[in-house]
């Protein structure tokens, strides 16, 4: 079983509510979920989707094909309907569309009446749909009667009665009107947990310690933010909304810089104005990780829309020249593990650390295993308490064999922290001569890059062990790749390589990734930007060129389908 | 026991004869009767004249970009609540480049120390007019003369309900001393301007051009009377009023925080035990 359920309607009826109680409801009963999000930039009205992939093996990609439309606008049957699977359904309520299909693959459920028959408000028509969709699918609605009586606990028990009732009427109404429904679902498996993008990058940072973060609201990051606010008490972060993106950056140099790690997010506009401070952290050698979520640019561009446009700013940003790393998670494990690998480096060698994701990433949601806490990095890497009170001296930009001078904490020893966004000798004081500019650079700049480098892992290999025909990509698009390798796989002996650190750029001592392109018969990157930015990367790093490019950069996300579709018919012309 | 040798720092590349001297001096002799130790506390600098101020004495120093000192301080206080942050900061610095969070520290009443040496000119960049130039100056990139009004630190602090606010004169260096003072004890933001004749580029507000005019605010002047201080705030030209000109005890900040209800997040140990149930909402 795979089905795709797609939720469609204005800003503001609920669509997102509906989506998520429904992933909720499919997680906890074992199944295995993918969602995924469209919508535009405003509050009421347009048009709007939430797409939930239910599957009982993993699946980590959006679909084209709809096998249940649940359509609260017209604009939702206009635009969907072609897409309906031969045995799929589409659910809408007549009497709040102000239409009425005959076709035998519509459903007219009357949500709104239902509603109020079951003692509550219109407002609960969302309820009735929400039992509607699982009595289409003949699952349960045990676990959707939990969640209602979770959301409206406070409500009280009238409330969290009438909404129980309401989502069996739609159950029942569909149970016994959708009569020719042949969706079968399999037994379900184990409970398993849902994570969101922005929660994962949000997590992340929670368990790498992260004790101050600051941003201006900007999509798609604000999710991180609140993420954060909503743990702020319990762990001791301070999570603050700054002016501006320039202050957001700023602030948290300076509490990196008073000893506690720190962290910015924000989106391709926003981090133009925090470019300077990028430059600084690089100057200053202070630690901090900079979450950047893509969106199509220039500009404004589509702002809840999504893009991987933003890699070469971010491999450049910032005047001057000093190292940073950069990594661009797939899925959330890796927004997990690639934040905490982040607030690690970034304090291990005092470079600027980014997590770059984009907006499809951001707003979608995965079904995991859970989070493995053995793997989380946590080393104070600061000096500190007694240590930094018993050194007999201390500078702040020491000259060391490894590039990293020691990082006190001001106040904690008795000797000053000194550092300068001008060139500095190692106490941190200006300095003019050209004789120290040379130490300093060579000090934060060749130092440091070996080390750097040696902690950075190879990209992630799947699918035939000697492929004739190898797809690269980065990011996000990991899900979807991997979904396109095993249906072509099939026909093709046919692999991926998805790049998830993307620099310091992977050496091939540990997987000689390069062997594996150069032997293949033909090499395609795959990138949702214009121009290709990953591949010119690669030709710089390794002069390694690409046979062929697949590139998207209309704002939406590359389904599995479409995918499929550009990779064949790449391959039919070869 | 610090004194004022313990303050020694770099020989400073100001002009000779720069108002920026005796603040400097005056900053030192204010941390020795306070009984501070350099590691004590931090200042934070952006770009001009008056950055490069931590550099000529001794002190934790972040001297960051052009107008962003008052958001590293605001980071620091943060990290570390029990470290006093000072920013030393010019009109150019704070007043053009930095407006915007200068306007955001008074609204959150950061406890960080803003001492800014206004000489009404930029100098590092060679004499442009800044925002407190007086409308109608005359400059190589302005040959019609300054058009925008002049900038009026004291007026905004009151308007925005600063919770200290006052202004100084580098050469009344006694009355300065004691306005530091008062600065650095008051729980809250502080904002002191103080007049600093730039004698290279300003060859309209000189020291002469100062001493005429400036006069200690009077005894019976009320700093905690809003529309008192706003009418004080708005006194410029023939007679400029220096004191403490506004004040309110309004809550810090961090007082509001329950975050910082103890030790500062710098010192809060990481625990990792918590991360289980954050694991389990997922579920």
């Amino acid at each position: 079983m795979d089905y795709s359920i797609k939720i469609g309607g204005e800003a503001g009826q609920g669509i997102q509510t509906i989506g998520d109680t429904l992933s909720r409801v499919f997680a906890r009963d074992g199944y295995h979920v993918f969602t995924h999000q469209d919508y535009d930039s405003r509050i009421r009205g347009g048009h709007n989707f939430y797409q939930i992939r239910l599957a009982d093996t993993p699946v980590i990609a959006p679909r084209d094909r709809i096998d249940i439309l649940v359509a609260f606008d017209l604009e939702s049957i206009v635009l969907d309907e072609q897409a309906l699977t031969s045995s799929g359904r589409i659910i809408y309520d007549s009497s709040l569309i102000k239409e009425h299909y005959d076709k035998p693959h519509f459903l007219d459920i009357p949500f709104a009446k239902l509603a109020e028959q079951s003692g509550g408000l219109a407002i609960m028509a969302n309820t009735v749909a929400l039992g509607a969709v699982l009595g289409m699918l003949g699952i349960e609605p045990g676990q959707l009667f939990r969640i209602i009586a979770d959301t409206f606990m406070k409500k009280g028990d009238a409330v969290v009665q009438a909404n129980k009732n309401a989502a069996m009427a739609g159950y029942d109404h569909a149970v016994r009107n959708c009569t020719r429904c042949s969706f079968g679902v399999s037994a379900t498996g184990t409970p398993k947990m849902l994570i969101g993008g922005t929660e994962a990058l949000g997590f992340g940072a929670l368990a790498s310690g992260c004790k101050f973060y600051a941003a201006y609201p900007m999509t798609p990051s604000t999710g991180i933010m609140n993420y954060l606010a909503a743990h702020e008490k319990e762990f001791g972060i301070v999570v603050e909304q700054a002016e501006d993106e320039i202050a957001a950056i700023n602030m948290a140099l300076g509490a990196s810089f008073g000893g506690a790690r720190a962290m910015t997010g924000t989106s391709g506009g926003g981090f133009a104005l925090m470019v300077e401070g990028v430059s600084l952290a690089g100057m200053t050698e202070t630690p901090i990780v900079i979450a950047l979520g893509q969106r199509p640019g220039p500009a404004t561009g589509l702002p809840t829309r999504t893009e991987q446009g933003d890699l070469s700013m971010v491999l450049s940003a910032g005047h001057g020249e000093f190292p940073r790393v950069v990594f661009a998670p797939g899925t959330p494990q890796q927004a997990i593990a690639l934040t905490n690998k982040a607030f690690d480096l970034t304090e291990k060698y005092q470079v600027p650390a980014f997590v770059i994701f984009d907006t499809f990433l951001a707003d979608s949601q995965w079904t995991f295993g859970g989070v493995d806490e053995n793997t989380l990095q946590y080393t104070d890497h600061r000096l500190r308490g007694e240590a930094f009170r018993n050194l007999p001296a201390y500078k702040r930009h020491a000259l060391t064999q490894n590039g990293v001078s020691p990082l006190g904490v001001p106040g904690d020893g008795p000797h000053v922290v000194v550092t300068d966004s001008d060139e500095h000798d190692d106490a941190g004081h200006i300095a003019e001569d050209g004789a120290t500019r040379t130490a300093m650079v060579e000090k934060r700049l060749f130092a440091k890059m070996p080390y750097l480098q040696a902690e950075i892992s190879p990209p992630f290999f799947y699918g035939a062990p000697d492929p004739e025909i190898v797809i690269v990509g980065w990011g996000s698009l990991y899900g979807v790749m991997r979904e396109a390798v095993d249906g072509l796989s099939r026909s093709y002996k046919i692999a991926m390589l998805h790049f998830s650190q993307l620099f310091p750029f992977p050496l091939t001592q540990e997987f000689d990734f390069l062997g594996l392109l150069d032997r293949a018969q033909h090499t395609i990157c795959i990138e949702q930007n214009a121009t290709g930015q990953f591949a010119r990367l690669m030709k710089t790093e390794t002069g390694f060129e690409f046979n062929s490019q697949v590139n998207k950069f209309d704002g939406r996300p590359f389904t599995l389908e479409r995918l499929t579709g550009e990779l064949n018919e790449h391959l039919r012309n070869l | 026991m610090s004194t004022f040798e313990t303050f020694k720092g770099q020989v400073p590349s100001w002009c000779p004869g720069c108002g920026n001297f005796p603040i400097l001096k005056t900053f030192k002799e204010v941390m020795v009767e306070l009984g501070m130790e350099p590691h004590q506390f931090t200042v934070v600098s952006g770009i001009g004249q008056a950055a490069k101020f931590p550099h000529y004495t001794q002190c934790n120093t972040f001297n960051g970009l052009h107008g962003r000192a008052l958001p590293v301080a605001t980071g620091i206080r943060l990290a570390n609540h029990t470290m006093p942050v000072i920013v030393t900061t010019g009109d150019g610095d704070c007043y053009g480049e930095g407006g915007n969070h200068l306007m955001a520290a008074m609204r959150r009443n950061i406890n960080v120390k803003l001492f800014v040496h206004d000489n009404q000119v930029y100098g590092l960049t060679k004499g442009q007019a800044s925002p407190t130039t007086n409308e109608g100056t005359i400059t190589k990139n302005m040959p019609f003369g300054v058009i925008s009004e002049q900038f009026n630190p004291l007026a905004l602090a009151v308007a925005l309900d600063c919770s200290f606010a006052a202004r100084a004169y580098a050469a009344d260096t006694a009355h300065l001393k004691e306005i530091m003072k008062a600065a650095i004890n008051h729980k809250g933001f502080a904002l002191v301007d103080i007049l600093q004749p730039c004698v290279s580029f300003n060859k309209i507000n000189t020291y002469e051009w100062y001493a005429r005019r400036v006069y200690h605010v009077e005894a019976d002047h009320n700093p905690e009377d809003r529309k008192a201080a706003f009418a004080k705030a708005l006194e410029w030209g023939d007679r400029i009023p220096i004191g403490i000109i506004y004040r309110n005890n309004r809550p810090t900040f961090e007082e509001r925080l329950p975050m910082l209800a103890g030790k500062p997040l710098a010192h809060q140990e990481f625990d990792r035990s918590k991360l289980e149930t954050v694991i389990k909402e997922f579920s």
